[in-house]
């Protein structure tokens, strides 16, 4: 046997991958592209669930805009205030203090409340049913109960309750990936623990709505006269509540024929 | 017209991941959603393309004159590994967009055996070095095409109800089997 079969490999192997490491090590300062330090401890404090609350693709991306300064500090609508001191303790600017949200459904029509146009045998899918003649409620801005906000929301806190969606707001983080999911535009982000909202997102004519639903805001004033602070409008047939204004005395959830506007919390 | 042939037959009849079973880590993996399963099919053509090409190189030039051919295995997992990471850091600098689309696939792919099985295959079919390029795009596109229609599948399947016993993974590779058997109608074409 020849000395030079076991050395030709091993030198030419061997010299490849000293050529090709040398290369790589060469090509890494080359090529190496400047990295702001502070974009990795930006990142640290964000909560990591990568869930798109903020509007960037993931915490990575909202961590790189910080930086940049195309984001606030308290981009982050899922760590709060907690995430927001952090971040600005890393960039050294006083982070405003921001008010909790959470996750409110618009909409009591549950399945002894609200009438049904036809039964719905489809895949269930709320997308999938609205595009069926608006979806089997009669009411046409109803929840149709079948969950694309449930299996949109990354921390367990939507469920189905009687064939409509509830959030439990302790659970709730305000991400916001439910409100984007919902083909009906009910779920709105309210301030956490706010006394007083309004149930329902019906713009249908007072009888209209009467008809379709017996927990429907018909838009008859009641509230909004009685009001002591003037915390509620009447917009196309539906109250709305101004959260600032409100005071939770609870006047207007007495006065509420079909209690669509209701006391929380 | 050989080179029109070599397309076909990579892209179609000898389907990387629908006939030959190679690079089915991240046909399974990278193919959730249409949106990313493209970027991983571009990614994998621009990295196949490349590595075909240095592969080739690197056996006729290298292996061949020194009497080492039977080490192809372990040169070409050298050359392909360097080769990616060289691409990798190369694009990061010279263009963030694309290192933005492309940059998250590029290190599964050094990885991917459907990049080692066209290196491979081009020097078992003893093409020169545009049909062994031809040969690598074509293979790659083919590895695009059955993502991408996989992903649509597969983001179809989510909205429905699924026996929990076979949700997820399970499912997945039963509709792989079934778009293989599709694929296997190709197999009848001969161009070659």
């Amino acid at each position: 046997m020849d000395i030079t079969s076991i050395l030709y490999p091993v030198l030419s192997i061997g010299g490849m991958g000293v050529v090709f490491g040398a290369f790589l090590g060469f090509a890494a300062i080359k090529f190496k592209v400047e990295t702001d330090p502070r974009v990795p401890q930006v990142r640290e404090c964000l909560p990591g669930a990568n869930c798109g609350g903020c509007g960037y693709a993931g915490c990575d991306a909202l961590a790189d805009a910080i930086v940049k300064g195309d984001a606030p500090v308290n981009a982050c609508p899922v760590g709060g205030a907690g995430v927001a001191a952090k971040v600005g303790a890393v960039m050294g600017i006083e982070a405003g203090a921001e008010e909790r949200k959470v996750a409110f459904v618009k909409c009591n029509g549950n399945c002894e409340a609200a009438k049904s146009k036809y039964e719905y045998f489809g895949i269930k899918d709320c997308e999938m049913e609205a595009n069926l003649a608006g979806g089997s409620k009669l009411c046409a801005y109803g929840c149709l109960g079948d969950g694309n906000c449930v299996r949109a929301c990354n921390f367990g806190a939507l469920r189905i309750e009687n064939g409509i969606a509830v959030v439990d707001e302790e659970k709730c983080v305000a991400c916001g990936a439910c409100v984007k999911a919902c083909p009906k535009n009910l779920i709105d982000l309210v301030p956490y623990g706010s006394p007083v909202r309004v149930q329902c997102n019906s713009n249908d004519m007072p009888k209209v709505s009467k008809d379709n639903c017996s927990n429907a805001c018909m838009g008859c004033q009641l509230c909004a006269r009685n009001c002591p602070e003037q915390a509620v409008a009447i917009t196309n047939f539906l109250a709305q509540v101004d959260y600032s204004k409100c005071t939770g005395c609870g006047t207007c959830t007495e006065k509420c024929p079909t209690k669509a506007i209701k006391h929380f919390n | 017209m050989r080179l029109i042939a070599i397309l076909i037959t990579a892209v179609f009849i000898n389907n990387y991941v629908m006939s030959q079973f190679l690079g089915i880590c991240p046909f399974l993996g990278v193919s959730k959603k249409v949106e990313t399963a493209a970027g991983m099919g571009v990614a994998v053509i621009f990295v196949m393309a490349l590595a075909s090409a240095a592969s080739w190189l690197a056996y006729n030039f290298i292996l061949v004159p020194l009497n080492l051919d039977y080490l192809y295995n372990i040169a070409f997992i050298l050359i392909i590994a360097s080769l990616v990471q060289f691409v990798e850091m190369f694009i990061k600098k010279s263009s963030p967009s694309l290192y933005q689309a492309l940059g998250v696939f590029l290190p599964l792919i050094t990885t991917n055996c459907a990049v080692l099985g066209v290196a491979v295959s081009n020097m078992q079919a003893g093409y020169n070095f545009i049909e062994a390029v031809i040969n690598g795009v074509g293979g790659a596109v083919g590895f695009a095409l059955a993502i991408i229609l996989f992903a649509g599948i597969r983001e179809r399947l989510e909205r429905n109800q699924i026996l929990p016993a076979v949700q997820g993974f399970p499912l997945a590779l039963i509709s792989a089997g079934l778009m293989s058997i599709a694929f296997l109608g190709f197999s009848g074409i001969s161009l070659l």
